[in-house]
């Protein structure tokens, strides 16, 4: 799958997260981290997003990640939401 | 006569301070103190150099300290709390000796066995003669109990009152008597009372912290000491206080009416007091205004030391008194060791104030937190640093389960056939991991830039610099 | 273990510190709610956060409903798309005003099931009945399919339909309470009632839910955590209940065992009905004793 367009999905309440993404065509998969358990779920949080990644095919991306404890289920919830939504529109028009 | 002297500079000067000196200030005005800048302020503009700060604690406002820290005219702290910016800064390894943290009881235990010799008290006052008699219930900055300036006016070497509102000789009340007091000193603003109020005391509407308070309630019930006579302590978190909403609806219910509500006043205790559900208030800190209030105008709500509140060696705390505490915790081990110094990152954000005083105290010690803290499991392995013993709290309560010390046979066996959701406290320990995963250690750093004091005066446990 | 349903608390389907705290106030249902509380332009978040809820997080401790959105909205087909394959115990579903409303629904259900190898038939609908017409035809409703487990009395929306004031006291729904209670009985389903909106007012809390247990209503939803304990106390059979149900059934194994037919308990015939709620006193009060121990 092929980031379209910027998309956002998730909030920064607690437990949740914020995910942004971007088209990246140039460079590939650019995954920033902003979480405040980071030293204790870092390393969780990356391997979550790779992962999602690797299901959804996505080689090229920009994707921010500004999380306030939130669960793996929850992580994985808002990053299929985002990229769903970086879709370009309607389904209608992703054939140019 | 008069002891009032025309300004601060005035009074270091008098006050015969030296290089290598001890001072020392209450923490009543909380976050809206402006006294410890302002004196610390002028003992650096007059050039002194290794100074030893004993506050009783430290808030955000007290950011300015940082540079007389860095400057190397503060060169030692000793304090009960601390938390904002200083506290992040010793965190970061800034000083080169590390924070001696004492508690609410053992602070003033150290002063009276001259542990810790205070050489120049800085006291807040409210409202003062020019005679040096203070109270904290008149004026402006109207902060209520001055508790914890009481050791440090028997106590030191030399004391220097500070005050905005300033008042004919006789004051009435009087706190703090002119016996005590050397200087004067009158300044513009001793602070914003607005500044003293500790965080929300409004009931609070997150409904987890109602399910903990609801457990917490039914502990304390089945306990067999909310009965006439009852005493109680809470903090002022949003779990302390809706057990304190709950209790009130049993007591009142049950016309339960009992004995004291010790430590940090606040509204809600104001409440017990005038609905004639406690006796008397026990105060050595006012958390709101309200409290101050109450304090000023009830005679039933009675201004306390710091060393009739916790101190271990006087000859009688309140805190042996007490039934129930209610306190809070960032972090709680297998063994039932509470951490409040530091959060799960291992940066300072607190101490104990007098979490260690009331739980060895009090006849049950409850610690009430969420089971996890923004995906952060409470109960851990080993804590951080220890603050409190495990083996003076009785009790964990969550909303998802409580632990009871296997030490208190005796509640265990009270609680059998309650219906509550008890488990070990690896059990809790394993829900919160298999919901939010098992966390990764942090790394920590090699300094230590904190020690802590039990209240007897042992060592109880180090805080590392940050990794 | 008989399941007890005395309250459903709402919980907003995009909040995932609600998801996480689903269990932890004591209803015995949960709705998670993909229709009020979810913004149009957050329907599609939401519907994946419930799902990977249901998915990891340990929901076995209560009744699992979903609250999607109307048959008439565009997000219905997708809600039952993504939701049914994880196998909630039930669907609420919003602005019911006919049979045909349910008709459509199962149908699409059943194709669901299908598709993904389910047992057909095994998850439940709950009717939410929020406009004159759903109350007028409430019975029909009711008795339009073998899922439906019980109609919900939703007031917000009824009395926005019906053009007048909702009030604490609620007297302009009595006349809907009655009816939807009526009909639920007459269907062999129980009905639930309409949440108390003030959350502060524990008192109007326990007069409303009296009230309503008194006119037949058997549980209670709520969309405040803290109004859950209340409910659960007040819809429990009282110990009262529990010792005339006990007397009940003691009496009825006298008779059977004498052989009498008619059988008299304080001078009041003890019919067949009345048995049979007996019966479901005890049951419900040996399940809330199970749960204690």
């Amino acid at each position: 799958m092929r980031i379209e367009k910027m998309a956002v999905a998730g909030s920064l309440e607690s437990n949740d997260v914020l995910v942004t993404v971007k088209p990246n065509e140039q460079l590939g998969r650019e995954i920033i981290i902003e979480s405040i358990v980071e030293k204790q779920y870092g390393e969780t949080i990356r391997k979550v997003t790779e992962e999602v990644l690797n299901d959804f095919k996505i080689d090229h991306i920009y994707i921010l990640i500004q999380d306030r404890g939130a669960l793996d289920c929850t992580l994985r919830a808002r990053l299929e939401t985002v990229i769903l939504r970086a879709q370009g529109g309607n389904k209608d028009d992703q054939n140019p | 006569m008069s002891k009032l002297v025309k300004n601060i500079q005035e009074a270091i000067k008098l006050s015969g301070l030296e290089d290598g000196m001890t001072v020392s200030f209450h923490h009543h005005l909380r976050n809206g103190d402006f006294v410890l800048n302002l004196v610390m302020g002028t003992i650096a503009e007059m050039g002194y150099k290794d100074i030893k700060l004993a506050a009783s604690s430290i808030f955000p406002i007290h950011k300015p300290i940082i540079k007389y820290i860095e400057d190397k005219v503060i060169t030692g702290i000793y304090t009960n709390y601390m938390s904002g910016p200083v506290a992040e800064a010793i965190s970061q390894g800034i000083m080169e000796k590390p924070v001696v943290f004492h508690s609410h009881g053992g602070r003033p235990r150290a002063i009276e066995a001259g542990d810790l010799i205070i050489d120049v008290a800085f006291i807040a006052a409210p409202a003062a003669d020019s005679y040096g008699n203070l109270n904290g219930v008149d004026g402006p900055s109207a902060c209520g109990s001055l508790g914890y300036a009481y050791p440090d006016a028997n106590h030191a070497k030399k004391v220097v009152a500070i005050t905005d509102f300033l008042v004919e000789y006789p004051l009435s009340p009087i706190s703090i008597d002119q016996t005590k007091v050397d200087y004067v000193v009158k300044v513009e603003r001793i602070g914003d009372p607005r500044g003293i109020v500790s965080g929300t005391t409004q009931l609070t509407r997150d409904p987890v912290a109602h399910t903990i308070a609801i457990n917490a309630t039914q502990v304390i019930k089945n306990s067999g000491l909310l009965k006439e006579g009852f005493s109680f302590q809470t903090g002022a978190g949003g779990a302390s206080l809706a057990t304190a909403y709950y209790l009130k609806q049993i007591m009142e219910e049950e016309q339960i009416v009992g004995s004291f509500g010790l430590g940090g006043i606040t509204e809600m205790f104001v409440d017990f007091l005038e609905k004639g559900l406690f006796k008397t208030l026990l105060d050595v800190q006012c958390f709101d205004l309200k409290a101050v209030e109450s304090l000023k105008t009830n005679p039933n709500h009675q201004e306390i030391s710091a060393s009739f509140y916790a101190n271990p060696e006087s000859k009688g705390a309140a805190v042996n008194m007490l039934d129930v505490v209610m306190l809070g915790a960032t972090e709680i081990d297998i063994e039932f060791n509470v951490n409040v110094h530091t959060d799960s990152n291992g940066v300072i954000i607190g101490g104990s104030g007098g979490h260690s005083d009331a739980a060895q105290g009090a006849k049950l010690a409850i610690i009430v937190a969420p089971l996890m803290r923004a995906r952060l499991p409470i109960v851990v392995d080993k804590v951080l640093n220890i603050s409190t013993p495990g083996k003076t709290i009785d009790a964990l309560v969550t909303e998802r389960g409580i632990a009871i010390n296997p030490k208190n046979q005796e509640l265990i066996e009270k609680l059998k056939g309650s219906g509550l959701p008890i488990y070990p406290m690896e059990y809790l320990k394993e829900q919160a991991e298999k919901i939010s995963g098992k966390p990764q250690k942090i790394k920590r750093g090699k300094k230590i830039v904190g020690e802590i004091y039990y209240r007897d005066g042992t060592l109880l446990d180090t805080i590392l610099s940050q990794g | 273990m008989t399941r007890i349903r005395r309250s459903l608390l709402f919980v907003p389907g995009n909040s995932p510190a609600m998801l996480l705290n689903a269990g932890v106030f004591g209803a015995d249902s949960i709705i998670f709610d993909l229709e009020d509380a979810v913004a149009p332009n957050e329907k599609d978040a939401a519907r994946i956060l419930v799902r990977n809820a249901f998915r990891t997080l340990e929901y076995d401790q209560f009744e699992k409903i979903i609250r999607v959105n109307s048959r008439h909205s565009p997000f219905f087909t997708e809600d039952l798309q993504m939701l049914i394959p994880t196998l909630p115990d039930a669907i609420l579903l919003p602005k019911v005003e006919d049979k045909q409303d349910i008709i459509d629904t199962e149908t699409l259900m059943e194709a669901l099931e299908r598709d993904n190898n389910l047992p057909l038939g095994g998850i439940k609908i709950i009717p939410l009945i929020e406009t004159a017409l759903g109350v007028e035809n409430a019975f029909s409703i009711a008795r339009s399919s073998k899922r439906i487990s019980a109609l919900f009395l939703g007031a917000e929306d009824l009395t926005a339909d019906l053009g007048v004031k909702r009030t604490k006291k609620g007297k302009e729904i009595l006349y809907s309470r009655g009816r939807i209670v009526i009909a639920a009985r007459a269907a062999g389903i129980t009905a639930i009632d309409t949440p108390f909106t003030d959350v502060d007012d524990e008192k109007g809390l326990i007069k409303d839910a009296k009230f309503a247990k008194k006119l037949g209503f058997t549980a209670k939803a709520t969309i405040s955590p803290r109004h859950v304990t209340t409910i659960n106390r007040i819809f429990s059979p009282t110990e009262e209940e529990v010792l005339y149900a006990e007397r009940v059934m003691a009496v009825i194994k006298k008779a059977e065992k004498e052989g009498k037919g008619v059988v008299a308990l304080d001078g009041k015939m003890i019919d067949a009905p009345i048995v049979a709620r007996a019966q479901r006193v005890l049951e419900i009060a040996q399940t809330l004793r199970g749960d204690l121990s």
